[in-house]
């Protein structure tokens, strides 16, 4: 297993009042990510458990572009992984973007 | 009347949505009623498994397992969901104490029904000593339960289908749904052939392991109760049927029940496969069985009526 951490500034507080939310379940080439409103609303942090060793290069580019699209601002997403593929990773962060953007707890 | 609209979206959905391919969660979504569901120890707290660190193996915060309570139909429910594709929806020991938990707070209650939608190959290897005392305990807490007069309906419809110990814990339930593709047992095909040989049980042989494990089959047996079609609509139906149908539980049905499979025993002791047994119980072109749609095989299942009298 490696760790790996990502922090970004990023330019707006992402929209919704859900506390909390997950998507994606961790299997082979699959993976969750937890996300939650945790952080204060220009930073967004990643943090990363990955059963898939040193593409620590490759996340960088895939959260970096993430951020960049959506910009997350106050998001903390908790992403266990089990070896997925950089689209299904991007899908995922996407998916957990939008369920937190809903309305409730 | 959100509640009620939300309803008909939320049906809407659960009839086009394959209760075999949609994980744990979506299972939960779309059969309770719509936003009723609250979680007991959610992802969010991280109760991970402590062991699968220690094998250098990724963890899933909820550790494969979603429980709390809900409103089906308007009543109340307590609700436990396994995650096939983590670990095989494999028992472990965190994952077994929330199903543990679950129970007792049922049995606490007695008169809130439980469901149990099983997908699980049995118990995780990893943890093998604490899966297998979860097991244990949980066998106690579903027959605690309902002594106390709660209703523990299992729903097997899952791509691991309930192996091992799971096989277990539904045979302990007050009733059983299961779909085509959801199969019952303990050993696994590749645990039957290893130990007792391929003349004993050919794993590779698809059609003889789903004959045997299929959902079909334990529905024409009376392990299983009902035959669900493999939309998740269909299991809230077979759920909300089953609350409906089992009476309260004693002595007087855990001995129909020992009855009951003591005459399984005498009837079909001596079939060598599931079509001999199909054909002692009177269906016409047995070996056809496997290819009827749901809804004619329902109605097949039906004539033969439940064979449960008073036990499953």
């Amino acid at each position: 297993m490696e760790d790996l951490n990502f922090q970004h500034q990023v330019r707006a507080r992402a929209s919704g009042t859900r506390r909390s939310a997950v998507v994606g379940v961790v299997a082979s080439g699959n993976l969750e990510v937890l996300v939650e409103r945790a952080l204060p609303d220009a930073q967004c942090v990643v943090d990363i458990r990955t059963a898939a060793m040193g593409f620590g290069e490759i996340w960088s580019a895939v959260i970096g572009d993430f951020v960049e699209r959506y910009s997350p601002g106050g998001l903390k997403f908790s992403i266990n992984d089990g070896g997925a593929r950089p689209d299904t990773v991007s899908l995922r962060l996407a998916q957990a973007v939008r369920l937190i953007a809903e309305d409730g707890q | 009347m959100t509640a009620s609209l939300d309803d008909v979206a939320r049906a809407q959905r659960a009839r086009r949505t394959s209760f075999n391919e949609a994980s744990a969660r979506t299972r939960l979504e779309l059969m309770l009623d719509a936003g009723s569901l609250v979680e007991f120890i959610g992802p969010e707290q991280r109760e991970v498994s402590p062991h699968l660190r220690i094998f250098d193996l990724p963890e899933q915060f909820d550790d494969g397992i979603v429980v709390g309570h809900a409103r089906l139909e308007g009543s109340p429910v307590f609700v436990a969901a396994q995650e096939g594709r983590f670990m095989g929806g494999a028992f472990g020991e965190v994952h077994g104490a929330k199903l543990t938990g679950l129970l007792r707070a049922a049995r606490e209650i007695g008169s809130i029904p439980v469901l149990i939608l099983f997908d699980t190959g049995g118990v995780r290897l990893q943890e093998a000593n604490a899966g297998e005392l979860a097991i244990a305990e949980i066998m106690r807490a579903v027959m605690e339960a309902r002594t106390a007069g709660a209703k523990v309906i299992g729903l097997i419809g899952g791509r691991s289908g309930c192996y091992g110990g799971g096989g277990l814990i539904a045979g302990c339930c007050s009733a059983l749904a299961v779909s085509e593709p959801g199969r019952i047992a303990v050993s696994g095909p590749e645990v039957i052939e290893t130990n007792r040989g391929v003349e004993e049980f050919d794993s590779r042989d698809r059609a003889l392991v789903w004959r045997t494990m299929g959902g079909k089959h334990r529905r024409l047996l009376g392990a299983a109760d009902v035959f669900a079609d493999d939309t998740v609509q269909d299991f809230r139906e077979a759920a909300l049927e089953l609350i409906g149908l089992v009476g309260a539980f004693g002595p007087d049905r855990l001995k129909a029940e020992h009855e009951r499979l003591a005459g399984r025993l005498r009837r079909f002791g001596t079939c060598k496969d599931a079509v001999d047994i199909w054909t002692a119980e009177g269906v016409a072109d047995a070996e056809t069985v496997p290819d009827l749609p749901a809804d004619r095989f329902i109605a097949l299942a039906d004539r033969i009526g439940r064979t449960s009298r008073d036990a499953r």
